[in-house]
């Protein structure tokens, strides 16, 4: 799609939603200028059915980066996300049209494996989902799946997947009790934990944070923030802030098509369009 | 505000109140009822007796040992052959094919088996194994009893399994987990105590059932472990002994009537505790 670019006047007073960003601490060696593309989204279409939930959509995701997905509900962000490890395909009459490819290679082609893909593409959801097994064992399950380790390097893994999760000390002595024990904020880094201990190459988190309480949503935040070094991740939030503070990219969808995709900064501080500034200042959505 | 209206409200309320508690005061006094006769008639029975000896001939002493040691038997043998071909169908059902028209079929065929008259499959079994083989057999008795199984296995575990949440599942196809280890690493896990009070309730189902044992297992005066012979069981010696003139058999029948029921009890307790007690859903 076309986006009709419309220069507008920049406001005297900026609204509070338009906030200030903290680049000052983006490290030197991550210039924005010049990321790697990790995937590209082509012409992207969804279908619910006979519904087209996508319209078509194209984007691209940086490695190392964090792209924000944002715009009011059932715009179908979520949805884009869910095509990204082909999660949809667990549904029928779930079906997507275009090109998703991840370092060149159309995902979206049939004959991609979709147990590999997803062991690449790392999703954390909504709602934490532990399994109903130990802490350890929630870890090391991802892990067990596609390498061979000892016990020794296994153990170090998992430590490794909960210290980069921020959780490490928190339940570094209670390994063998189940997941569900913990607190609503621990469950959902312990998912965090899960995704990164299978080493994928993006994340996706879809609204990681939206059913913890401020403190919880800060660490998954800053956790975010560290995570990017390694990854490509998108995320998808309906809290404005948290897409200013935590994302590299901004795209604002409304109605299934991408209305507006730039840097952060330029969608919060700049943005081209009536829509996004009237969604992220609060006047509709 | 219209008085009438709210006085005609209340005696409404009241009536059928009243109503509802009489009702479930009756169910109550009924099964109060049945447990009390079954100890007062029963618990005189229980001794030492009851669990050395095997059934007598009438007039002598004796116990119920053989026919305990063959219900025992047949509903552990029905429950180990029901309860895998219950719990693989239901997750067919639940995980595999939800909503194809084979699973349509598979879920009305079961609910028809759930509701067959017992005596019906008893005398499917005599049919099938009993004619063919010449003899009355313990395994027949099995058999019959596991066809019991089946269905009420079938139906919980598929609720079961329905009952854990799209989330889980979700999440562990989102790590690349092949679909085999999703089902038998976590939805199995989430959803292990519903489907094990199912098992439960589907052994408290058959440890009383009597019809399909009348034309399978039979019955046998002496103590016998050949599962290829007939065996003795509680349900049949009940049958048995209870219309029998004889004082002493009819003490053993209250006897082994007192130990089905409180067996059949504390099966349904301990199937209540595990459901009380799930893991998911927080």
């Amino acid at each position: 799609m076309t986006i009709d670019v419309t220069p507008m006047e920049t406001p005297t007073r900026p609204h509070p939603n338009i906030v200030s960003l903290p680049q000052p601490d983006r490290p030197a060696s991550l210039p924005l200028e010049r990321p790697a593309a990790k995937a590209e989204i082509k012409d992207l279409r969804f279908y619910y059915g006979g519904y087209e939930a996508l319209k078509g959509i194209n984007l691209t995701l940086h490695d190392k980066r964090v792209t924000a997905f944002i715009g009011p509900s059932g715009c179908g962000k979520s949805t884009l996300l869910r095509i990204l490890n082909r999660i949809y395909q667990l549904y029928p009459n779930q079906r997507a049209t275009g090109q998703v490819l991840v370092d060149g290679q159309d995902i979206l082609d049939p004959k991609q494996d979709l147990n590999l893909l997803r062991a690449r593409i790392g999703m954390v959801f909504q709602k934490p989902t532990p399994f109903p097994m130990s802490i350890y064992d929630n870890i090391a399950f991802g892990i067990r799946l596609y390498e061979r380790l000892g016990p020794r390097q296994l153990d170090e893994r998992v430590e490794e997947a909960l210290r980069r999760a921020a959780l490490w000390d928190e339940v570094k002595d209670k390994l063998r009790e189940s997941g569900l024990s913990l607190s609503g904020g621990q469950q959902q880094r312990l998912c965090i934990a899960r995704a990164v201990a299978v080493k994928p190459e993006i994340l996706l988190l879809d609204e990681p944070a939206s059913a913890l309480d401020p403190i919880s949503t800060q660490r998954i935040e800053e956790l975010i923030s560290e995570l990017k070094s390694d990854y490509c991740i998108a995320i998808v939030t309906h809290n404005m802030q948290q897409a200013a503070r935590s994302s590299d990219y901004t795209a604002f969808m409304y109605l299934g098509q991408l209305v507006e995709f730039d840097s952060t900064e330029n969608i919060f501080t700049h943005p081209k369009e009536r829509q996004t500034e009237d969604y992220i200042t609060g006047r509709f959505g | 505000m219209d008085s009438l209206l709210y006085g005609r409200r209340r005696a409404t309320n009241f009536i059928v109140l009243s109503l509802s508690f009489a009702a479930t005061a009756a169910g109550l006094l009924v099964l109060f009822l049945i447990l009390w006769s079954l100890l007062r008639n029963g618990v005189p029975a229980l001794g030492a007796d009851l669990f050395t000896q095997n059934t007598p001939p009438p007039g002598s002493r004796g116990g119920l040992l053989n026919a305990i040691y063959g219900s025992l038997v047949m509903t552990v043998a029905a429950t180990l052959i029901g309860t895998p071909v219950g719990i693989l169908c239901g997750t067919f059902l639940a995980e595999f094919s939800r909503s194809s028209r084979l699973a349509m079929a598979v879920r009305f065929i079961n609910d028809i088996l759930l509701s067959a008259p017992s005596i019906v499959i008893g005398l499917f079994v005599y049919v099938v194994m009993v004619v063919p083989m010449g003899h009355f057999s313990a395994w027949a008795g099995s058999v019959a009893l596991a066809i019991i199984v089946v269905p009420v296995v079938v139906r919980t575990s598929e609720n079961m399994l329905s009952l854990v949440p799209a989330s889980l599942r979700e999440a562990a196809f989102a790590l690349g987990t092949p679909q085999w280890k999703v089902v038998t690493m976590v939805v199995y896990r989430a959803a292990l105590q519903g489907m094990l009070t199912g098992v439960l309730l589907a052994v408290a189902r058959i440890a009383g059932e009597t019809a399909p044992l009348l034309f399978t297992a039979l019955n046998n005066q002496f103590w016998s472990t050949d599962m290829n012979n007939s065996m003795a069981n509680l349900p049949v010696v009940i049958f048995q002994f209870a219309l029998s003139p004889y004082a002493d058999w009819q003490q053993l029948a209250w006897g082994g009537a007192l130990l089905i029921t409180l067996s059949i009890l504390s099966l349904n307790i301990v199937a209540r505790l595990l459901a009380s007690w799930s893991s998911f859903g927080k």
